[in-house]
């Protein structure tokens, strides 16, 4: 009997192999495969027209060592970290008011509501930024008109602010939704026994809603942390040139400079920053991961 | 904690800050003036026919339509597939494939389109459309394993036994229950995908060889300020096509939710 069951559950699991692999091959050809390729390019040199396949760490020397690139990923990283916090901050709110204030039949338009300007023209988007905070812009145009202010405020467009608005803007409905979906999860009545035990508003949300939610709050932050080092469109467009970002660098060297192995070296190595970083952050905060399904 | 009429109000300015670019999109595109900037000067259709008249444009919007259409199907097939073994078998290892499989939801896409143009490159072989097919399945497969997860969690798996026992074969029981049950899932997660590869810029800017998309052109474009306006109204053009297909998607959504008479709770994710 148990030997019967035994082999029944292999060719059931044999079968979930099966229609796995085809997905799973494909991630394998075209994420795997090609890690690992521009990691050995990372480790060769370029020279002109060939690759010098002797392995080297100049790459890596370079990518550490000159203040250029020094410069360029310690302000990347600030940015990423500055529209993390701000996105993750003004998310909270957001997913409270859905998941706590909106009749339960509402939630699922209102998510959709708040998704999508997500979806909607990513470069146009970027560009109408442009627009909004420019010198003859919306917000310039609507303080002079309103007379709180006499000349056209400069500092809000071609910098870092903008930088952090911006991808800020666009990267915050995957900051709502994971915070949403771990506010939704909690028990109601936790919170009413809370309220019974003497907590008022500000307790009650400090030792119960604050805590359950963190694992949402955790998502959010790594899901909006990792890919907001990768944008090159938002600091063109929007960044002047003290905005500019690493992968502006990494996006110049595989294109117009022609020094492919640098440009691997500085991919891999910005994200092996930013992963170690979201690594820190998960591990520092492990305590509220605890008992999760 | 967050009471009061503030609460609202800060709601309220919140959604002003999601929605003012796809705002200004369309009050731009009917805008009768060459310069993109308020004060607004009359409105006009003008842009609309600039856009009738650009060979170009033609062009990329075809590749693009054509880019994220095999992408959506290609991608939609795959999530099926890891969809269903991720609701249905277990076996050691399933988990870490699976999410494997949806890295490239939290990964870089710079970081996405540089290996695939290393490796292309590398492998001797040129860019082409499908280059940038590749990568547009690579990223939309997640999202429609996250869509259809829902789908394939709701069915009833009893309706597939009554099938097995009324002597039907398992490729049979998939053909003629299963598939009809997510069906909803299905479209949704073909026009997700869709939406998402019609959209894309950053894998498709590296991956483009001589055949622009849509974005690369508008990209390519932006340089120029006298072809601004035109821009704003493709710009408006794509987003009336996104919202469409994104209703449609959430309609076919909420529909499967209902056919497997579930609650209806959230979003795409």
């Amino acid at each position: 009997m148990i030997a019967k069951l035994n082999s029944w559950r292999k060719s059931e699991s044999a079968q979930g192999v099966f229609l796995l692999s085809p997905t799973f091959l494909f991630a394998v050809a075209l994420l795997a495969a090609p890690l690992i390729m521009v990691l050995s390019l990372s480790f060769w040199t370029q020279n002109y027209l060939d690759l010098d396949k002797t392995f080297t760490l100049a790459n890596y020397k370079t990518a550490w060592g000159e203040p250029i690139y020094q410069t360029l990923m310690a302000r990347s990283l600030k940015i990423s970290l500055f529209v993390t916090a701000v996105t993750v901050l003004l998310a909270f709110p957001v997913a409270y008011y859905v998941s706590f204030r909106v009749r339960p039949e509402k939630k699922a338009l209102w998510i959709f509501l708040i998704t999508i300007p997500f979806w909607t023209s990513y470069l146009m988007r970027i560009f109408l930024w442009k627009v909004i905070l420019g010198y003859n812009g919306v917000v310039n145009g609507s303080l002079l008109a309103t007379g709180i202010i006499d000349t056209p405020l400069s500092f809000i467009l071609y910098n870092q602010n903008a930088v952090v608005l911006t991808l800020g803007h666009a990267w915050i409905p995957f900051a709502i939704l994971p915070i949403f979906v771990a506010l939704e999860k909690i028990d109601r009545s936790l919170l009413e026994a809370a309220e019974d035990l003497g907590d008022g508003p500000v307790r009650r949300f400090m030792r119960v809603t604050l805590p359950l939610a963190m694992p949402g709050v955790m998502a959010a932050t790594v899901i909006v942390f990792i890919p907001t080092i990768g944008d090159y469109v938002t600091p063109r467009l929007v960044g002047g040139t003290n905005g500019l970002m690493i992968s502006n660098m990494i996006e110049l060297q595989f294109k117009k400079a022609n020094n492919a192995p640098l440009g691997a070296a500085l991919a891999l190595s910005a994200m092996f920053i930013v992963s170690a970083i979201a690594a820190v952050f998960v591990f520092a905060n492990r305590k509220y991961l605890k008992g999760r399904d | 904690m967050f009471r009061g009429k503030l609460f609202g109000v800060f709601i309220a300015v919140f959604l002003v800050f999601l929605y003012a670019p796809t705002l200004l999109l369309p009050i731009f595109a009917f805008n009768d003036s060459s310069i993109v900037s308020f004060p607004l000067k009359g409105f006009t259709t003008e842009w609309f026919g600039v856009l009738r008249d650009t060979k170009p444009l033609h062009v990329a919007a075809k590749n693009s339509l054509f880019i994220a259409l095999t992408s959506a199907f290609l991608a939609t097939i795959l999530g099926t597939l890891a969809a269903r073994v991720a609701s249905r078998y277990k076996f050691p290892g399933k988990q870490a494939a699976i999410g494997f499989i949806m890295v490239p939801m939290v990964l870089p896409e710079i970081i996405i389109g540089v290996s695939l143009l290393v490796v292309i490159i590398q492998m001797g072989m040129s860019l082409s459309l499908w280059s940038i097919i590749l990568g547009h399945v690579l990223i939309c497969t997640p999202f429609c394993i996250a869509i259809l997860n829902g789908a394939f969690m709701n069915l009833d798996q009893s309706l597939e036994e009554a099938s097995f026992d009324l002597g039907h074969s398992k490729l049979k029981t998939f053909w003629l229950i299963t598939i009809p049950l997510v069906m909803p899932g299905l479209v949704s997660s073909m026009l997700i995908s869709f939406t998402i590869s019609l959209d894309e810029f950053i894998i498709a800017f590296f991956l483009a060889g001589t055949e622009p998309t849509l974005p690369v052109y508008i990209w390519g474009q932006l340089r120029f300020p006298a072809k601004l306006p035109s821009l704003m109204a493709l710009g408006t053009i794509l987003l009336v096509l996104s919202l469409f297909l994104l209703g449609l998607a959430e309609f076919f959504r909420r529909r499967g939710v209902k056919r497997t008479g579930q609650m209806n709770s959230g979003g795409f994710l």
